[in-house]
């Protein structure tokens, strides 16, 4: 397993994280560096903290399993596969080129020990479900983390799964949303406002937590606390800024999908020094 | 048919800006025409109607299916719903409401897929549509179109306005070649001859026809005479058209960005089992595609020019 991290190397790496992110966007031309830069301390969380994972033996059946539900935030997966060792680092600008194992959505065909394919957004609580029920069956203590978008939980299948899984008493999984306000067409009250969100999963059976999820350590204390929790499934609603750590692009929409010029870039490099 | 031989192809808009235009155009006019989508307005240029008629849009976040059915409620009150998303998610997410809520009971709907095939490039196959024909044309009552430039796309939306039942309309993403005139007349069911030919007929459509026309064009130079037809309305599909092509030719090379199982080419090997049995050879795509620019997928998945021209070649070869 790689090694927990101390809160300062946390903070520390999720700013390297950051500016990988910028750089393999940038180099890629297209992609998503909004939804991938405000998910950044919560999957270098999972990576280095939180999951029971092995990169020498990456198809440990007991390892526990991370959905990035919404896939366009790949570039935040990718450079924290990498920085695990589960994928060579030199390639990472690479992102969306032919012949990439780096895909514009994260597809197991070019990167075998991701635990899923995803790209069509609404899908992931499910798959999630799915290995926690296989979990249990081998009785195996692995856990399944599964990150959502805000305007992804507006699919009707997100609340079809929620409902199964406390139903269910699924205790093995974790969601996250990333509650960065902003989806594609611009913010999400504007669009289809999903307030009160926490108050939801409550109503569907879910241990909620709400947390600034771009804060570190209350990041790792959520997920301590969803670790404890039994007998229902546990949703930690981590409020983030899109686009965060980069000025420019903090809570800005035409961030979403639009990769940053290569001025734009050096700016953004800068302030993330 | 007409005598043209040669194509200009000079790059037009995207089919899916072409349809943005146009529906905001057939707003004005229609007061019945509404408009869905699921927080991809700005890449399905529905938001050109968004920013005329607000109170006629509907913006439905990222629910397609939940759109899908709204929009079959709207038909069943008399307005005239266009609902639009990529392709991938509007037909794949939306399929059990097209099929118990528009295509069954016959609602007035009119679903736009932008994003078909795998030319949208870098995103890949998670948005890339390519089992949308073989989906579309399986419910009944359905017309399925998959124009190839502006032009045909503009004339498409309004005939689909004014048709009466449910219509699916594929749209790409990248700039097409435009192939036809701004007058030219367009008939639902019709297919489009676009060069006349006597040894193989090429039947294309979408981005296929502009790469079939330059197929068309090297063979001229060997020789080959080579009719190409542009199926704008793959259904109905023109029976009339492709039967007469097979006598006349008898050879069909049938290209189309979709995967082969499922797609345009099986659909035209049903008319001519039916009517002219002829030699066939299919273009398309086998399965899922990857990550890249769409000229550099284009090309690693065989939808060229130069692909065309092999599939020519070798139903000639067994032509002989
Ligand atoms: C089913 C589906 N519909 C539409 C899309 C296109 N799409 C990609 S990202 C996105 C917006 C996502 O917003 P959100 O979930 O809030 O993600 P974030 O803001 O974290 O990037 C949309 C609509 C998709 N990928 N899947």
């Amino acid at each position: 397993m790689p090694q927990k991290k101390s809160l300062d190397e946390l903070k520390a790496l999720s700013k390297q994280i950051r500016r990988e992110i910028i750089e393999m966007i940038t180099a890629a031309k297209s992609g998503h560096p909004g939804g991938s830069l405000s998910a950044v301390e919560v999957v270098v969380a999972l990576y280095f903290g939180v999951m029971k994972h092995d990169p020498a033996n990456p198809k440990w059946a007991d390892r526990d399993r991370f959905i990035l539900s919404k896939g366009h935030a790949a570039p935040v997966l990718y450079s924290v596969l990498a920085e695990c060792g589960y994928t060579p680092k030199e390639s990472l600008n690479t992102l969306r080129k032919l012949g990439s194992i780096y895909q514009g959505h994260p597809d197991v065909r070019f990167i075998p020990t991701l635990d899923a394919s995803t790209g069509s957004l609404g899908e992931g609580v499910s798959l999630a479900i799915g290995m926690a029920l296989a979990a249990k069956l081998n009785g195996s203590p692995s856990r399944t983390y599964c990150m959502l978008g805000d305007g992804e939980v507006q699919e009707g299948q997100i609340w079809e799964s929620a409902m199964y899984a406390s139903f269910h008493k699924v205790d093995n999984i974790v969601v996250i949303v990333d509650h960065n306000g902003i989806q594609l067409d611009g913010w999400v009250k504007d669009i289809m406002g999903i307030e009160p969100l926490a108050e939801k999963w409550r109503a569907f059976g879910w241990h909620a937590i709400s947390l600034d999820g771009n804060n570190m350590s209350e990041v790792l204390s959520a997920f301590e606390e969803a670790e404890a929790i039994k007998a229902k499934p546990t949703v930690l609603i981590s409020t983030t800024l899109k686009g965060k750590g980069v000025s420019f692009m903090e809570n800005n929409p035409k961030f979403h999908g639009q990769a940053p010029t290569a001025d734009e870039a050096k700016l953004a490099l800068q302030e993330l020094q | 048919m007409p005598a043209k031989t040669r194509y200009e192809l000079k790059l037009g808009m995207a089919t899916r800006e072409a349809f943005g235009r146009t529906l905001a155009e057939v707003g004005k006019k229609n007061k019945d025409v509404v408009v869905l989508d699921a927080d991809l307005s700005k890449s399905t240029y529905t938001n050109f109607f968004q920013k005329d008629f607000p109170e006629r849009f509907f913006e439905c976040g990222i629910a397609e299916s939940n759109m899908v059915a709204i929009a079959a409620g709207l038909a069943y009150a008399g307005k005239i719903p266009f609902c639009s998303s990529f392709s991938a998610f509007v037909i794949n997410k939306g399929f059990e409401q097209l099929r118990v809520t528009v295509a069954y009971p016959n609602t007035n709907v009119k679903v736009v897929g932008t994003h078909s095939g795998i030319s949208i490039g870098e995103d890949g196959p998670s948005q890339m549509s390519v089992e949308e024909i073989g989906l579309a044309c399986s419910l009944p009552g359905f017309l399925v179109f998959s124009p190839c430039d502006e032009v045909s796309m503009a004339a498409i939306v309004r005939m689909a306005t004014d048709h009466v039942g449910p219509v699916f309309i594929r749209a790409g993403r990248m700039k097409a070649a435009i192939i036809y005139q701004a007058d030219q007349k367009f008939e639902i069911g019709k297919g489009i001859g676009l060069t006349d030919g006597k040894d193989v007929t090429i039947i294309a459509t979408g981005l296929l026809v502009a790469e079939a026309l330059k197929a068309a064009e090297t063979l001229e130079g060997e020789g080959i005479s080579a009719r190409v037809i542009d199926i704008h309305t793959v259904k109905p599909l023109d029976r009339e058209i492709i039967a007469k092509a097979a006598r006349e030719t008898g050879a069909i090379v049938v290209a189309e960005e979709h995967l082969v199982d499922g797609g345009l080419g099986v659909r035209v090997a049903q008319i001519v089992a039916e009517t002219t049995p002829c030699l066939m050879e299919f273009v398309g795509l086998t399965g899922y595609a990857e990550s890249g620019s769409p000229e550099e997928l284009i090309d690693k998945y065989g939808l060229l020019a130069r692909d065309v021209l092999t599939a020519v070649r070798k139903v000639l070869a067994r032509k002989k």
